[in-house]
């Protein structure tokens, strides 16, 4: 039985139906507003030297550069002024789809920045006198000093005492957590209140590289790098841009041996509409919103990277305490031996349980009342009773009331306890206690001491509960194509019931941490990629081998500084949305790239016919959307394929919609949508486009 | 039965006979890549030029073998043809100029058999058999040995060695080209084929003039020339001259032979990466491609507007009487999707339309199915990128055959898919610029415009098919066009080869439910989704100023 005190109340309500509905990744709103927010940022973006980093967009700032000096050259041109201004629309439209996604994490940063006051911390000199010193002159190793009221002045290692420390400005949680010299929970964080008692912490880190200052430049974006499925997209982008570029580049020639002369204006709309424009635009955007997602789920990713791993996982490694089974075992049924009632062991079960304040004890009563109708008594109504409670040495509670004695507890105390008082062993306490371990359970035996003596009335069956919706969401991770291992330091009896009950594909019985690397190694010898969640010291190797490793919050500075990413809530269950925002992240580019490529074959068939159906009037059958005029063609594909983006931004910060399916049917799905519908699409909207421009009075 | 019907059952037997060899022939030839015994003859071979046929090369040593093996055929063609006026065998034929020497030598050492000249005005015995014929089966082998170092990188893991150039080069040629080329000189010499070393003779013509016609190893060549995807006729009229293709037969077998082994190696390619439905899922992808081609170019062919046409029963100009519509258009689309360049009418005299899917069919890199080896490569590389656009919709980096696609893969599959779009629409866009070149059409307008779009992309993807009419033997065609032959051969090869080290080099990663399934008919058609619009996209503006302009005139 659990002695520890929990830090914090386990998620024991994750993920039930509702919950996981909502937890769903996809979710998430979009306020327009920030669209007018970010549009200062939008413009100051349009620096040459921030453009040349999305190289698409980069050729469209050129494009629209050189329009805007050709009309110079001939002012009294409106197609030239109207196309170049479309196009400067379609670059200042990207950039502000970026500005939004980054807006997003600039609140949070702010927020994070008002944490991180400057704080005046007291060094703890080697006489044991103590200094001022201002937080940012700490240097690793120093030992400071924090009582109740004292902001902690960076992160470090707790050497000394206990305290209570509210750490909502980071977590956002406002319940304080315990944290105390040595074990698993010794780690601090700067910015951080301490709200009772005081403590000696050992910095671990430099000024300005903290937790928090880091958590800041993450979500504001300063060290966002281009992930390596990203640089491959941006490449695969360039390449396509320097087709098309070659495409109209040498179109000219072409042209005028056929006998008419492209301008400037029209090679560029023809360029702009023809290079991947909408994925170039959004790709950086969704990145962000990626990450922020993910943020957004209290979960800190140190690099992008994880994120993109994260969605190619094929190994989970799930603890079973507390991600698959609720955080205890709780009292199932009494089994009475031959002889006794199933009333009688209820009855001394709850008796004996009232002074035991652990989750197990509380669980015996709360189902003696549920099921056995017995009101839970207070210790006290029973005048004269001794209650012994608890405690890790006996493994055992009960109470000694009216002459009789009760107790219940782990088997070899209550054994030991009833031969002590002269008692028996019933022959059939063992094979109930045998057949509840097959089973995974625990048993506890409950025994009397009264007028016919000592002797054992019954069983409890202590069971681990599988969390509910669990067994769902390994069938959907199965569909997925993610194998579950469930890792526990059972034995492998009660490790397989519960492997069964809770439906993962496989467990790690008895798991050390060495077993733990050592399964992980053998998994990614296999070409695949693990994810695991760790909080402990020893978990920091096995963290820093899983490809995406997520270290809790409650955990050491270890297990945070080995994983590549924090989970602020501590809740390990995360770690499957984690990779569901990994794969929904991924799936948001390859559908906006198959738009953005399918959309240009509606954009040639507004453009060829508009520039040459002067000079080879059979290629006016091409214009098979009947678009007014030829200049309104142009115009009307130009101005799609600015408004596209804007309209596209929605979906790129949310991401696509995401369900656990099989690879076969989501590709299915999404080339539907994103594949014919990207073909389908700009048809509709330029006829629509080109019928407004064509009401425009004054234009052919 | 009607012109229609006779082109359809020539379609469906030829479709038969694919698929009977497909399996033997796809088999016997990924074994022939596999095997680890050398014949005697071979090595007598290794020996001879001292190659180590045992010693597994990483990519840059394949590619340097390929290269120099290749940079040595041209130098060697070259001083042949330029050395013709003193050799023996010419049957008086003067040395070859400079520009078209060269021309003709990267044209068939790049598997392209472009042609600047007249075979039977300008190459006598021993260029055509100990030059042009040598190069028809060793330009093969090297495609098929460059396909096969890309399928060892997609079936090997933690290892960059693609096996030995040397050992591939030689037993594409003693196991595969030549055995299948002498049953098919065989039977095309049954079918009235020519085959000797005869003279000129002067022939005298039923109207009074007078004709030469030369003999020569006819047959010999004329196997190779097809079943190495090679194209460069005995004679200029190519398979349209009798002596080349004398029967309907003749003609259906040649298009069988042009076409078996590209489709036949996606079987190889199955057996070798270890899953025959890979195979089979890229064989769709370019069966669909062919067989949606040739529908298209009948129905432009047979669907006549003027009366000469409505007579003829379909456009008949250019085509060959004994072979009419229905097979003139199967060869026409099947030696522009392999990249034979064989002909057995005239592209140029084609519809607009017709014109204008011979050229497309080219554009589409040769790939459906391509040239012998080429074709494969150019397809996977697609495949590439076709999965990696397509691969993220599920959730996942992308990966094909178990190797992740990631920025060193995309990036040399960018590089692949750049270079013949960049040397087709230069060289034409220069020439148009230029005030001599487009002096070579004959034509004027579109068409004329065509001449010279057809040239530079038959030239670029080594397919060697001319749109008649232009006058291609000047300096400036020359040079440009041997150019462009050779750097579209071999760069692609660059790329080709360096993503089979990198994708030989990784670890597998295991397929699971959330793998793409890339054997599946969705991931076909995807493919070929993504090849048309990818090059239709790139070729669509110069397109729309040649043939489609002529074609949607009337």
């Amino acid at each position: 039985m659990s002695t520890a005190t929990p830090t914090r109340a386990p998620h024991s309500d994750v993920p039930t139906g509702h919950k996981a509905a909502e937890g769903r990744v996809g979710a998430g709103l979009f306020d327009p507003g920030q669209l007018v927010k970010s549009l200062p940022d939008a413009f100051r973006k349009l620096d040459p030297r921030v453009m040349v980093k999305s190289p698409v967009m980069f050729v469209v700032w050129i494009g629209s550069f050189l329009t805007t000096v050709f009309s110079f050259t001939d002012p009294g041109n409106w197609f030239g002024w109207t196309i170049s201004a479309w196009l400067w629309l379609t670059v200042v439209f990207a950039n502000l789809a970026e500005a939004v996604a980054e807006g997003r994490g600039k609140a949070q940063a702010d927020t994070l920045r008002k944490a991180k006051t400057d704080t005046v911390a007291r060094r703890l000199l080697a006489d044991g006198s103590e200094e001022q010193v201002p937080g940012t002159e700490l240097r690793i190793g120093d030992l400071v000093v924090c009582e109740a009221g004292d902001v902690i002045p960076g992160d470090g290692d707790v050497v000394e005492g206990v305290a209570s420390v509210d750490e909502s400005a980071i977590t956002g949680e406002s319940a304080p957590v315990i944290r105390e010299s040595g074990g698993d929970r010794s780690a601090v964080t700067g910015g951080t209140k301490v709200l009772s008692d005081r403590i000696v912490i050992r910095i671990t880190t430099k000024p300005g590289e903290t937790f928090i200052d880091r958590m800041i430049s993450l979500v504001e974006g300063a060290a966002r790098q281009k992930t390596p499925n990203e640089i491959a997209l941006n490449i695969l982008l360039a390449s396509l841009t320097i087709v098309f570029l070659l495409a109209v580049a040498t179109l000219p020639p072409f042209a005028a041996y056929a006998g008419t002369h492209l301008t400037m204006v029209v090679l560029v709309a023809l360029l702009v509409c023809l290079i991947p424009t909408t994925i170039g635009a959004l790709l950086s955007a969704i990145g962000i919103a990626g990450m922020d997602r993910l943020v957004q789920r209290n979960v800190l990713a140190m690099s992008g990277r994880a994120v993109e791993a994260a969605g190619d996982v094929s190994t989970l490694l799930l603890d079973k305490t507390g991600t698959i089974t609720l955080g205890n075992r709780q009292a199932a049924e009494f089994v009475p031996v031959s002889g006794t009632t199933e009333a009688e062991v209820a009855d001394a079960a709850q008796l004996s349980s009232l002074a035991d304040e652990t989750p197990e004890g509380r669980s015996v009563v709360v189902l003696a009342k549920e099921k056995y109708g017995l009101r839970e008594r207070h210790q006290g109504e029973l005048a004269g009773a001794e209650w012994i409670a608890f405690t890790a040495q006996t493994r055992m509670s009960g109470v000694d009331v009216d002459g009789r004695k009760i107790r219940k507890g782990a088997a070899g105390s209550v054994i030991t306890w009833v031969q002590e008082q002269g008692g028996t062993l019933p022959e059939d306490a063992d094979t109930i206690a045998a057949r509840i371990s097959e089973a995974g359970g625990t048993p506890l035996l409950v025994a009397v001491d009264d007028e016919r003596g000592a002797r054992v009335l019954g069983v409890i069956h202590l069971k681990d509960v599988v969390k509910d919706g669990m067994r769902e969401r390994f069938v959907e991770l199965r569909r997925m194509g993610i194998k579950t291992v469930m890792i526990t330091g059972d034995n492998p009896l009660t490790a397989k019931a519960i492997a069964d009950e809770a439906g993962v594909d496989d467990f790690l019985a008895e798991a050390t941490p060495e077993d733990k690397m050592a399964l992980i190694k053998r998994e990614q010898a296999g070409g695949k990629l693990v994810a695991m969640t760790g909080d402990g010291t020893n978990d920091a190797p096995a963290l820093a081998q899983a490809d995406v490793g997520v270290a809790m919050n409650t955990g050491t500075s270890a297990a945070k500084e080995a994983g590549n990413m924090v989970d602020l809530d501590s809740n390990p269950t995360k770690l499957i949305e984690i990779v569901e925002i990994g794969k929904q992240l991924l799936i948001t580019r390859g559908a906006l790239t198959t738009f953005s490529i399918a959309n240009d074959v509606a954009k040639y068939f507004a453009i060829i016919p508009a520039l040459f159906a002067a000079v080879y009037p059979g290629l006016d059958k091409l214009n098979i959307m009947g678009l007014s005029s030829p200049d309104s063609a142009i115009l009307s594909a130009v101005v799609f394929n600015a408004l596209i983006i804007i309209a596209l931004v929605p979906l790129s910060l949310r991401g696509v919609q995401y369900r656990p399916m099989s690879a076969d049917r989501m590709l299915r799905r999404n080339l539907t949508i994103y594949g014919l519908g990207g073909l389908i699409a700009p048809f509709i909207g330029i006829k629509i486009i080109d019928m407004l421009i064509s009401l425009i009075p004054g234009i052919r | 039965m009607g012109p229609v019907l006779a082109g359809v059952l020539q379609l469906l037997a030829l479709m038969v006979a694919l698929a009977l060899a497909y399996v033997p022939l796809g088999t016997y030839m990924a074994k022939v890549y596999s095997s680890d015994k050398h014949w005697r003859v071979e090595r007598w071979i290794y020996r001879a030029i001292g190659a180590h046929p045992n010693t597994e090369m990483r990519w840059p040593a394949y590619l340097r073998g390929v290269l120099a093996f290749s940079a040595v055929g041209v130098l060697f063609l070259y001083l042949l043809q330029r050395l013709q006026g003193v050799l023996p065998g010419s049957l008086g034929f003067s040395s070859i100029e400079p520009a078209q020497a060269f021309n003709t030598a990267a044209s068939f050492v790049t598997n392209t058999n472009w042609q600047s000249y007249s075979g039977e005005q300008a190459m006598g015995h021993v260029v055509q058999t100990a030059g042009l014929a040598v190069q028809n089966f060793v330009s093969a082998a090297v495609g098929i040995a460059v396909a096969v170092a890309l399928v060892r990188g997609f079936a090997r893991s933690r290892t960059g060695e693609l096996g030995n150039f040397w050992s591939d080069l030689v037993r594409g040629v003693t196991r595969i080209l030549l055995p299948g080329a002498a049953i098919a000189a065989v039977v095309l010499v049954a079918c009235g084929v020519i085959q000797n070393f005869s003279g000129i003779h002067e022939v005298g013509q039923f109207m009074g003039a007078s004709q030469q016609w030369n003999g020569g190893a006819v047959a010999s060549q004329e196997a190779i020339k097809e079943l190495g995807t090679n194209g460069g006729g005995y004679f200029n009229a190519n398979s349209a001259h009798p002596f080349e293709n004398p029967t309907p037969f003749t003609n259906l077998f040649e298009i069988f032979l042009l076409l078996v082994i590209p489709f036949s190696l996606t079987r190889t390619f199955g057996v070798m990466v270890g899953s025959v439905k890979q195979g089979y899922a890229i064989l769709a992808a370019m069966a669909s491609i062919w067989v949606g081609f040739v529908t298209l170019m009948m129905w432009t062919e047979f669907s006549h507007h003027g009366p000469a046409l409505q007579i003829a029963g379909g456009a008949m100009e250019g085509k060959e009487v004994r072979f009419g519509v229905g097979a003139s258009s199967i060869f026409a689309v099947s030696t522009t999707l392999t990249s034979t360049g064989a002909v057995d009418s005239f592209h140029s005299s084609f519809t607009g339309l017709g014109g204008g899917i011979a050229m497309l069919g080219m554009m589409l890199g040769e790939i459906a199915p391509g040239g012998v080896g080429s074709g494969l490569y150019g397809m996977l590389i697609m495949a590439v990128i076709a999965v990696f656009i397509a691969g993220l919709m599920v959730g996942r980096t992308p990966e094909y055959l178990g190797k992740k696609i990631g920025t060193r893969e995309i990036k040399l599959a960018a590089c692949y898919i750049l270079i013949t779009p960049a040397l087709v629409l230069i060289f034409a866009s220069v020439s148009m610029a230029l005030p001599t070149p487009p002096q070579s059409m004959l034509n004027s307008g579109a068409h004329g415009f065509s001449e010279v779009l057809y040239a530079f992309t038959s030239a670029s993807n080594n397919n060697g098919s001319a749109f008649a009419g232009l006058n291609a033997n000047t300096d400036w065609f020359n040079t440009m066009t041997g150019l462009a032959m050779l750097l579209g051969r071999f760069l692609p090869m660059i790329f080709v080869l360096a993503l089979a080290g990198s994708l030989a080099e990784q670890k597998p990663v295991p397929v699971t439910a959330g793998t793409l399934r890339t054997e599946k008919p969705l991931f076909a058609s995807l493919l070929v989704g993504a090849i048309l619009i990818i090059t239709g996209l790139t070729y669509f503006p110069a397109l729309a100023l040649g043939p489609l302009a002529e074609g949607l005139a009337s």
